[in-house]
Order: structure tokens, then sequence, then C-alpha cells
């Protein structure tokens, strides 16, 4: 990919990053972080590509191992983000209220 | 697939992340937010599999990663499943590690497979995956040993403990070139150990209250490093998704350090300066007022104000549902009832939240600290439960005990003070409480949940 192309993509998503979550209730700051913690899980996808490539043991190995890894991090990310927030379930209106203090 | 259209995809999953973080802000569209993260993620899995580089599908080694996918999920989905939500923050902190780790391997791998005709921005970028990912790696299982109480939660901090950690990182930088330079195998398996070690002792004069914060941190530095290796790899997606991780890490943990009224920098190089604590406890020996069930009981009664402090100890005992029952019976006898919520208490922000929502406390009752210290004058009765640091005074006398500086909840304003606790141990940060010994303070030894118990039924029988 062109340089230009890729650091016009980095800069952007950093100001996308900051403007998201600038303003969040501590209440939300553990399931944000959580959330924001499987999402990088998506390394998956790289370390999916490498097996592809992979052509020997040693990389198919190591490659593997990647996969293990970023499989525990995205889906483990994801589930626990989610039995936190369901503790915040059908109580959305007022924690709303507090949130906007 | 065309490339075009794997990208195109590729690009969509991004956006998904972009509004996954933004519901996830929210309190209403949390949970959508985080399914709709998901949802991007398992999309971006899916498409790899019908996209190669070289033409060829299905891809090579398919079985094989299929089935390490499914080792993943066998490993990740039980134990996300079936964690107790006291030993949720350490397990945040080993799925960061494990990303951390994953993003190293990944890199490594690329390096092997390009050799000498990588690129030089490949390779920094490759070194600064390995270098990144795998301190987050051995960081993360730090903080989660931490965490577990499977090592001290103190800081550890030994003589010329500074001098070791810059010249690891010193060492790890001077490696780093030699990858750059040489661009030998070797070289990157020594720095990928010596960014294990880095990653060790940087979070080792980390004091158990500060965890948290590292582990934002360290989440933050996970996202760089897919971000990294996404240029490696020449990902769009990864590099769209590790960056906005990074970025919004850097403000969370930006925003955690503000909760507790600690600067980045002092919570991460604080322990250097800090003098070890002297522990050898002049008060271990000292006269406390302990009391029973039925002297708590009848403080309370007696009451017009209450304020619950909850903390870790709660989280331990799962007494959420009992202190929502005490705190009930109080209200039904016409006391005002609050809970005052330390934005660190229990084990990571929010934790408390996290706890008491699931016992259905009302909303209403749970006050941010700023609104509730200035109320402590006119409260009655401060009811402690398995808390300790973020109540401890030290945080305003003690200049140079390690959560010196931290705002506190100003309970010793109250008339009364109870203290449930198991027992005299100090609390995460291992600094005495001088509260403890206050003539007005009031303990309650024992299990959070036993105690409450005891006192509900104390309050009914009055």
């Amino acid at each position: 990919m062109e340089a230009m192309a890729i650091i016009s993509i980095f800069t952007l998503s950093i100001f996308v990053g900051f403007e998201v979550v600038s303003k969040v209730s501590s209440t939300l700051h553990t399931p944000l972080m959580s959330g924001a913690n499987a999402i990088h899980g998506v390394i998956l996808v790289g370390a999916i590509i490498v097996a592809d490539h992979s052509d020997n043991s040693l990389e198919l190995g190591l490659s593997l191992a990647a996969i293990v890894l970023a499989t525990i991090n995205m889906v483990g990310g994801f589930v626990v983000t989610d039995r936190m927030l369901e503790m915040f379930k059908g109580k959305g209106a007022k924690n709303k209220g507090s949130g906007d203090k | 697939m065309s490339r075009f259209l794997y990208e195109l995809i590729g690009l969509g999953a991004g956006v998904m992340f972009i509004l996954a973080l933004k519901g996830l802000s929210h309190p209403r569209t949390a949970r959508r937010g985080n399914l709709l993260g998901a949802a991007g993620a398992t999309i971006a899995t899916i498409t790899v599999f019908f996209y190669s580089s070289d033409g060829q599908l299905p891809l090579n080694n398919l079985g094989w990663i299929l089935g390490a996918i499914a080792v993943g999920l066998i490993i990740g989905v039980p134990a996300a499943r079936r964690v107790q939500m006291t030993a949720m923050p350490q397990l945040v902190a080993l799925f960061n590690g494990v990303g951390g780790g994953a993003a190293a391997l990944v890199a490594i791998v690329e390096y092997l497979k390009l050799g000498q005709s990588a690129s030089t921005t490949v390779v920094i970028a490759t070194v600064f995956t390995v270098i990144v990912g795998s301190t987050s790696f051995s960081g993360s299982i730090v903080t989660f040993l931490k965490l577990q109480e499977l090592m001290t939660t103190r800081p550890v901090v030994f003589a010329g403990g500074r001098f070791v950690i810059a010249g690891t990182l010193l060492a790890t930088l001077g490696c780093a070139g030699w990858v750059v330079t040489s661009l030998g195998t070797t070289p990157l398996l020594v720095l990928a150990g010596l960014s294990l070690a880095f990653g060790i002792l940087f979070v080792l004069p980390v004091g158990g209250a500060d965890v948290p914060i590292v582990i934002s941190l360290l989440n933050a530095f996970t996202g760089l490093t897919v971000a990294a290796g996404g240029y490696v790899l020449d990902s769009t997606l990864l590099i769209i998704a590790g960056t906005l991780v990074g970025a919004s890490g850097t403000i969370l943990t930006r925003l955690m350090a503000e909760a507790m009224g600690r600067s980045l920098f002092g919570t991460l190089f604080g322990a250097f300066t800090a003098k070890p604590q002297d522990s050898s406890g002049t008060g271990e020996d000292r006269p406390v007022k302990s009391g029973s069930a039925d002297d708590v009981a009848i403080l309370l009664n007696y009451a017009r104000r209450v304020v619950i402090v909850p903390g870790f100890g709660l989280a331990v005992a799962q007494a959420q549902h009992t202190v929502r029952e005490l705190a009930d019976l109080l209200s039904a006898k016409g006391i005002d009832v609050a809970y005052g919520i330390h934005p660190v208490a229990g084990r990571m922000p929010g934790h408390m939240n996290v706890l008491l929502a699931e016992a259905n406390v009302p909303y209403e009752q749970l006050s941010e600290m700023d609104e509730v210290n200035p109320t402590f004058p006119q409260t009655d009765v401060a009811l402690i439960i398995g808390a300790n640091d973020v109540v401890n005074p030290a945080a305003k006398t003690t200049p140079g005990c390690p959560i010196y500086g931290m705002p506190i909840l100003d309970v010793s304003q109250a008339g009364n003070v109870i203290f449930l606790k198991r027992s005299m141990r100090p609390g995460f940060a291992g600094i005495e409480n001088e509260l403890l010994y206050d003539p007005k303070t009031t303990l309650l030894f024992g299990d959070a949940k036993a105690s409450l118990t005891k006192v509900v039924s104390a309050l009914k029988a009055l």
C-alpha cells in the first residue's frame, strides 16, 4: 500500500479513536476497556493470513499459537464484556441520566 | 473473492468497530455496541477464509487453522462465561496479554517468511510489534498475578531497580537496531526475550491500586501493536482497528488516571521515587474498637443518614444482594441511604457499579465521589464494606505513601464510621489505615456477607 494512504488512515483513525470515547462516565470505563480489548483480538485475521503463508513447521507452529491466543482475546473479550453489560440490562434509561452528568 | 471486495468488507468491519466504541461510551447503547464489535470481528474473520494473496483457495493449512480456532474457543469462551465478577479485571488483563502475544508472534512469522527481502520500513514495523507486543504480554501476565494475588500486590522495588529497568530498555532499543541492520533471526529472538523482561520490570514497581490504569495502558499498547502488524501484513482493517484501540485506549487511560487524581507519569514512575513503605506496623498492637452485629444494627437504626461505601471485600464475599437488603430495610425505616462509590473502588473503575447493578440497587442511590463527599458532615453513619484504600486518610496526610494524592471518600467527617473487614490486614495498596484506630470507628470482623446477614437480622429484631 502507498505510504501516504497508510499515514492518512493511521492519522484519521487516531482522531476517530480520540473522538468516540472522549466523554464517558466512569461507570463504563471497565466495559469500554474490555470491549476495546476484544476489538484488538481482530489480530486473529493477521494470524490466519500468516498461517496461510507458512511453509515450514516452525512458521506454522508459531502462527497456530498466534491463532489460539488471538481467538481467546477476541471471543473471550466480547463474551466477558457482554456479561458485564448484561448487569445493566433494563436500567438503561436511569443509567443514561447519570451518564450525562 | 477479489482484492477490492475483500478490502471493502474489511473497511465495513472497521466502521463497525468505530460504531462499537461509540456505542460502548453510552450506557443505553453499550450492549448493542459490544455486539456490533463482535459482529464486525466475526465478519472480518470469515472473510479472510475467502481471499488469499496468492489466489489459491482454500487456504493452505486450513485444517490446522480451524483446529487452532477451535482450541481458542474452547479455552476462551468457558473462561469468559464462568469467571466470577470479582475475577473479571484479571481476566481482561489476561485477554489483553494474549492479544499482544498473538500480534508479536504474527510479526515474527512474517519476518521469518520475508527474510532478507523485507523492506526497512517493514522491519521497523516488525521490531515495533515484537517489542510492544511482548511487553504487553509479559506485563499483562504480571498484572494478572498481582490481581489474582498470586504475588504481592505491593510495589516491588529493589535496590538499583531503576537502573536495571533503564538498562533493559536501552538493551532492547540497541537490539532493535541490531535487527534492522542485520536482518537476522537470532537478534529478533533476543529482542523478543528482552521485551518480555522489560514488560515484567515495567509492571513490578506499580502499586496494587494503580494496576487498573496499567491494564488500560497495556490495552492501548496492544492496539498499536496490532496496527503495526497490519502495516507488516498490508491489512487496512488491522491498521484501522489497532489504531482505534490505541487512541481510545490512551484517552481512557488518561480518564482513569484523572478519576484517581493521578498523573499518568506519576502512576508509572511514582514507585521509582517512592521510598519503600515502613510496614513494620506500629499499629498492629494498638487498640481498636471492635463491635458486634447488634452494636452495628443499633448505630444504623438511630441514624438519619447512612452512606454505604462498598469495596473489593463486598465483591469477594458476593454480598451485593445482602447489602441491598440492608439498604432497603433502612430505607423502610425512613433512613436516608446512599452509596458512596469511589471511582476505583474494587479492582477496576466501575467495578462497584457493575456489582451493585447486578443486585438491582436503584441507580439514584449510587453517588459518585464528588457528590457524596460534601454530604459526609451531615451523615450519621458511614458503613464501609470491604473497602480500605479508598477511605484511607493517608492519601491526604502522608506524602510519599503509594496512594498519596489520590482523592478519597471523606468518611472521617461522618458521625460514626463502621468498618466491615475480614481482618486487620491492610488494603490492596498495603498501607496502614489510621482511621481504624479512630475513637468513632467501630469494626465488625468477618466475611462481608456473613456480617451483613447478621446485621440485617439484628436490625429486624430491634
